[in-house]
């Protein structure tokens, strides 16, 4: 027995080098895998919720979606607590001059590719708040808005709805 | 003869004012308003102004029990209330930084909404052209060794509203917590100026999007108290109908949220259920989930639907069904209640020094609830109990919302037993040529009391409205409930209070 170990030991592996792939399942398997990938994981976002100056009617419709009946995350998309682990900024309110750098800082922190989402009647022109000092006016007037999503707070569905959108484009 | 009567004695009245007096008096006998707040003779209900005076509001135990103190300020100062009461402090900043009224020997001289980025000082008062490139704030210092800050905000990890918390540490305890608010400041006061009835009552009733009813009911009655309207008595009740919907969808929110806050997310998903029952009736009944523009000056904008009226029995039956199951896993889980009992302890004294309402207050002995005092109908006519906790903590502000809860259903029971039938509006006429009038609201929200002052000018548009959320006697209490707390606490200290920010950033 000693004698067997002592030759595997100087001897060189049996085992041969695995043969190269073949091209040509390469490329078919390249793009089965980034069908499923996009299936699967290109479905997937995550938002991070930026109040620029709302009355919170918006947020607490927002609230709901993580509520047993709307069930954001089943869809794949999920909130989450910074703007650098982020693909989209979901915005709501006119912006306020108080809030004006607030929202640029988040946005700037938020890595490429990203989306804005302008959540709510006021965070598409300031609503009923424009025109005031203290407000800048919608979400657009001070970053790049991708979608907007209108209502007095829009509803749970009408979010979704929204949302869905974004995933599918 | 009551400190408010004497008070009111010493000034010359205003005759436009409704349903509770308005004195204007002179600097002596605004001191001693001032004097009798310190003294806790009275309550400080709100501290505003129309940029020609400042108006205090005072509650106080006997008739008139409500009463507003104006001083003149032609030389665009007053006497500091906040000298001797300190809760009338970020009032009075307010007033300096919206007003340029300054304060007279005021103890903080730093702006509060203000954060130097209007491009302008003083926009409601005379203005001043500023540059608005953000102003540095000179928190309160902390100091020594072991002592470390943690800034929060304005933008926070939750889906809630921006503003920011300023912590002092010595390791894990919070030895100092300062608030800095203001970043939802949208200019409220001025927008009311000159605004139709219409709009001003949508404006209201965006103050602060979880009380849309209670401030929609607030700047109505200030509105029919100042134009003598009668609201039909439907109306009256199905507001009262819509307050208790608003009531119930918060405190199952709250006591999610806050259970949510404290690791034990499964009471919180039940919650959210019960919270979305509630929407979903609202929806049916009165056509918005949050029920915001139903309530108008004059009566409601819109009928109970029937279907609303069908689904209100189920809807109750439901929550009966469900939700003492869930006061049950509460009462009965050692580890979350390990996190609320004794934690974040709000003491008796500052809760009735603040006159902070709702929770807050009652979660802390202070038994006010403005439906019963000074009350407004319908609840005049219906059973109700206040709930009251003597241990300001944490659980106790959790207790008080369970018990809100049954008292919200046994109410809503009443209105729909009761609801008479009628009209649902009158139409507000203006006030005659050349007057002006003025009417005072005090309403019980979910949160609290909310206070509203509104002038009406003679072509029926809003000259002046104030609405004062009651976070304003709510926010600087937090500051003083977490004091010893350690920092993994703050967030459910913090959803305990539920202050607003956008009812109080205005």
């Amino acid at each position: 027995m000693r004698k067997l170990l002592l030759e595997s030991l100087l001897k060189a592996p049996l085992t041969q080098a695995p043969p190269s792939p073949d091209d040509g399942a390469l490329a078919e398997l390249a793009q089965s895998l980034k069908r499923a990938s996009r299936r699967r994981l290109g479905r997937s976002l995550s938002i991070r919720e930026v109040d620029a100056g709302s009355c919170n009617g918006c947020e607490l419709e927002i609230h709901a979606l993580n509520n047993a009946f709307y069930d954001l995350e089943r869809l794949g998309l999920k909130f989450v607590a910074s703007p650098r682990h982020a693909d989209v900024l979901l915005v709501t309110g006119p912006v306020t001059r108080n809030m004006r750098e607030a929202l640029e800082r988040t946005y700037a922190a938020t890595p490429d590719p990203k989306w804005v989402v302008a959540v709510g009647d006021c965070a598409l022109d300031g609503g009923l708040f424009s025109g005031s000092y203290g407000v800048v006016g919608g979400v657009s007037a001070v970053v790049p808005v991708d979608l907007h999503i209108r209502g007095c707070p829009p509803t749970p569905n009408a979010l979704l709805k929204g949302l869905i959108a974004l995933l599918d484009a | 003869m009551t400190f408010l009567s004497a008070l009111a004695s010493k000034g010359s009245r205003v005759g436009a004012q409704r349903p509770w007096p308005r004195v204007v008096v002179d600097h002596p006998t605004w001191l001693q308003g001032v004097v009798g707040l310190a003294a806790g003779e009275a309550t400080l209900l709100g501290l505003w102004s129309d940029g020609e005076a400042v108006h205090m509001a005072l509650h106080g135990p006997e008739a008139p029990e409500v009463l507003v103190v104006s001083v003149p300020c032609p030389a665009r100062r007053f006497p500091s209330v906040a000298i001797s009461h300190p809760p009338a402090l970020r009032l009075e900043r307010t007033i300096c930084d919206l007003y340029g009224l300054e304060p007279e020997d005021s103890p903080d001289r730093r702006p509060w909404l203000d954060h130097g980025r209007w491009g302008m000082r003083h926009p409601l008062g005379v203005r001043e052209p500023a540059p608005a490139q953000g102003e540095t704030y000179a928190f309160h210092a902390a100091v020594g060794p072991p002592l470390h800050q943690i800034p929060v905000g304005p933008v926070h990890a939750g889906i809630i509203e921006p503003g920011h918390f300023r912590f002092s540490c010595n390791g894990e305890a919070v030895v100092r917590l300062e608030e800095r608010l203001g970043y939802v400041h949208k200019g409220i006061d001025g927008l009311m100026r000159g605004a139709s009835l219409d709009r001003a009552a949508k404006l209201a009733g965006r103050t602060s999007g979880d009380s849309t009813v209670a401030y929609a009911i607030a700047f109505a009655r200030a509105v029919e108290a100042a134009l003598g309207l009668d609201t039909p008595p439907r109306a009256l009740f199905l507001r009262a109908l819509m307050a208790e919907l608003e009531r119930l969808a918060n405190h199952f929110g709250d006591i999610g949220a806050i259970c949510n806050d404290a690791s034990f997310s499964l009471i919180h998903a039940h919650c959210g259920i019960l919270r979305e029952h509630v929407l979903r009736v609202a929806d049916v009944g009165f056509g918005h989930r949050l029920m915001m523009d139903c309530v108008v000056p004059g009566g409601t904008a819109v009928d109970l639907a029937s279907a609303g009226a069908q689904a209100l029995p189920t809807l109750m039956r439901t929550i009966r069904r469900r939700f003492p199951e869930l006061v049950e896993l509460y009462d009965s889980t050692a580890s979350l209640q390990n996190r609320t009992i004794t934690t974040g302890t709000l003491k008796q004294q500052l809760a009735r020094q603040y006159g902070a309402g709702g929770f807050i207050g009652r979660g802390s002995g202070r038994a006010f609830d403005a439906r019963k005092m000074p009350g407004y109908p319908p609840y005049g006519d219906l059973r109700f109990e206040m709930m009251v906790r003597q241990n300001g903590d944490v659980d106790a502000r959790v207790w008080v919302r369970i018990g809100e809860v049954a008292q919200s259903l046994a109410l809503i029971e009443q209105i729909l037993d009761r609801l008479p039938p009628g009209p649902i509006r009158v139409d507000p006429d203006p006030p005659a040529p050349g007057q002006t009038s003025e009417g005072l609201a005090l309403i019980e929200g979910f949160r609290g009391d909310v206070l509203a002052w509104v002038r009406i000018a003679d072509n029926g548009t809003v000259a002046h409205c104030h609405l004062r959320d009651p976070s304003w006697f709510q926010w600087p209490l937090l500051e003083a409930a977490i004091e010893g707390n350690i920092v993994a606490d703050f967030p459910l200290c913090n959803k305990s209070f539920n202050c607003s920010y956008s009812g109080h950033d205005l």
